[in-house]
């Protein structure tokens, strides 16, 4: 495989990996709803052609078959927008896949605002939340190209039905070769003493880390953790930093309700409270626009976080 | 039927399609990058619609309770509707140049809560042709004696919802609701009958129990007539299925399934549209 350092978007990793996969392992199957192009698995397809299912624009359909399949020892990926993945295909994906107790790897691509210029209608907000609240699924978004890459493999290797969000485009990286990924562990990726930063996603884990570099100028020390898995959530991790700030700030690129902000005050509400700001959509349905602009629309940035921060730390 | 529409009626019409055209390649070509395959092969059946057939339609009373309505369930086509709707006097054609910038008033996908002239929003394929049965059902119980006008696509008619509604509108005899399916024959990863193939897909219709006919979706002429007989009969929902090319007017994107979501410079639609003005508008019968 070539340095996913230097790859363009994460789905050329995201792809590639599901070439590695299948040319280990012939249970791999790779199935899409009329958006291959857009998940970038036509190579999958010239390889494999027998594992490259598209299903059309059909996708309740998708992962009811995708779940029939499962049942017979194959592992099914799953790819369309997170929007349709978990929106249109939820009953399928909450009782043919996992009430079924299968092994099916939903991907819902463009979490968030990185729907862009698709608008509201395509903009999964609430994705995590739908997905959160199914009994032991496995919830994941990687926040860098190493962490597709890894986090894939990982993906593949647990047994049980996992969802990703997966961004497509662009390849922000925050990790070096060396880096290990295992579901169901945060990732410190700075340590720090007066607030924790827990992000997931790429948008927000480099937001967070912006903000943590501008707190620093302050004379604030901010940890960052990137909760890459946000189901099963890393409790340990979380309670060992609420017990070493005191503060702990949210940041997803998702409706908070019921996403990881949730997860963290939930959790922590009940082990050891603590002050906890969240930084997220805040009820508001999508909008059409760049990255950018959706990011201060939506106050998804690191000025957002900064002041969130320095609210906890107050509050403490 | 004889004919319906003499020559300079007929001339008309394709004057305007082709202004509709343009706008919309100058519109998509402006961001860089659209729907614009999706949105050139209904500009015909949409010119019929709002520059002929549709009763009511008022842009200073947009919500007019008795006109004839339309739903875009192929919402990704919306660039298309807002060239229309503009040329009808909706907005003001500026507003096309902010198509999909933040704050617009013009999204991707159809958005009834933001574009006056749009009557229901669309976006998740399949969705658009429910809402537009209980449109067709809404205006039944209520005495009002208008049509709702649906456009699908053919990829789109893939999704399981298209045929929940059709059984339901059979069984509710909604003689009030005309849908068009624009059947260019490509969707994203290729051509329908390669990906999921529509099999025979009047005799699908047919069998829903629908008022099924077939035109050339470029023909003003022939899809007037459709329209027109479907009104007649009176009985059942009605199908017209228009066979038309993706990308119709764009020369180098025409009948590709790349023009789906095509990204090309304001240089390219310059030279497009100067393509397209050139040609003669009566040749294109
Ligand atoms: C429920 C849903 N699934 C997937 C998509 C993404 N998508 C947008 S257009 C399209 C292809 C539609 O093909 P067709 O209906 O033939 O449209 P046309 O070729 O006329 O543009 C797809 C898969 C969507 N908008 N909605």
């Amino acid at each position: 495989m070539t340095d996913i350092a230097t790859m363009k978007d994460f789905r050329t990793i995201y792809a590639d990996t599901l070439i590695e996969l299948a040319q280990e392992d012939s249970r791999v199957v790779v199935f899409e709803a009329d958006l291959m192009s857009a998940t970038g698995t036509k190579h999958f397809k010239e390889l494999f052609p027998e594992r490259s299912i598209n299903c059309g624009v059909a996708e309740a359909n998708m992962v009811g078959i995708a779940s029939g399949l499962s049942s017979q020892g194959f592992i099914p990926f799953v790819n369309t927008f997170g929007c349709f993945a978990t929106r249109r295909a939820y009953d399928q994906f909450f009782l043919s896949a996992n009430y079924a107790r299968q092994n099916v790897k939903l991907v819902g691509l463009d979490p968030g605002i990185t729907a862009a210029f698709n608008g509201g209608t395509h903009m999964p907000f609430c994705d995590i939340a739908l997905t959160r609240v199914i009994p032991d699924l496995v919830v994941v978004e990687p926040g860098d190209g190493w962490a597709v890459h890894h986090l894939t493999k990982a993906v593949y290797a647990h047994q049980g039905s996992v969802y990703v969000r997966l961004q497509r485009k662009g390849n922000p990286i925050f990790y070096d070769a060396n880096q290990t990924f295992e579901l169901g562990k945060g990732i410190i990726v700075r340590d720090g003493k007066d607030v924790t930063l827990v992000a997931t996603g790429a948008v927000m884990l480099e937001q967070a880390i912006l903000a943590s570099q501008a707190l620093e100028k302050e004379n604030i020390s901010a940890a960052v953790i990137d909760m890459h898995t946000i189901k099963p959530l890393d409790k340990e991790l979380v309670l060992s930093y609420a017990k070493k700030t005191n503060a702990v700030v949210t940041c997803e690129n998702a409706q908070m309700a019921g996403g990881l902000g949730s997860a963290v005050s939930e959790f922590l509400s009940e082990q050891y409270p603590t002050v906890v700001r969240r930084v997220g959509i805040q009820d508001l349905f999508g909008e059409v626009g760049t990255v950018e602009y959706l990011m201060k629309r939506f106050a998804l940035t690191a000025g957002q976080i900064v002041q969130e921060a320095k609210d906890a730390i107050k509050r403490k | 039927m004889g004919r319906t529409m003499n020559n300079q009626e007929l001339k008309q019409l394709q004057v305007i399609a082709k202004h509709i055209r343009r706008d919309t390649i100058e519109e998509i070509g402006n961001l860089g990058v659209g729907h614009i395959g999706g949105a050139l092969s209904v500009v015909d059946i949409l010119t019929l619609l709002y520059f002929r057939v549709m009763e009511h339609i008022d842009p200073k009373n947009p919500r007019n309770e008795n006109r004839d309505k339309l739903v875009l369930s192929k919402g990704h086509a919306g660039p298309a509707l807002y060239a229309v709707l503009a040329e009808k006097g909706f907005f003001p054609k500026e507003w096309l140049l902010t198509l999909n910038k933040g704050g617009t008033n013009l999204p991707s996908h159809c958005d009834m809560n933001r574009t006056p002239g749009i009557d229901f929003t669309t976006g998740s394929l399949g969705q658009g042709s429910s809402a537009a049965a209980g449109i067709a059902l809404a205006d039944k119980l209520k005495r009002i004696e208008a049509i709702t006008y649906l456009i699908i696509g053919d990829g789109e008619s893939q999704e399981g919802q298209i045929w929940e509604m059709a059984m339901f509108a059979a069984q509710y005899k909604l003689s009030n609701l005309i849908a068009f399916t624009d059947y260019n024959k490509l969707q994203i990863d290729g051509s329908t009958s390669d990906i999921i193939d529509l099999g025979d897909i009047e005799l699908k219709w047919k069998g829903f129990g629908w008022f099924v006919q077939r035109v050339n979706g470029h023909d003003f002429e022939a899809l007037e007539d459709a329209v027109l007989q479907a009104k007649a009969q009176g009985e059942k929902p009605s199908m017209i299925i228009c066979d038309t090319i993706k990308a119709k007017g764009f020369s180098l994107a025409e009948g590709l399934a790349s023009s789906h979501n095509m990204a090309y410079s304001k240089e390219v639609a310059k030279q497009a549209i100067e393509e397209l003005m050139a040609e003669d508008g009566g040749k294109e019968k």
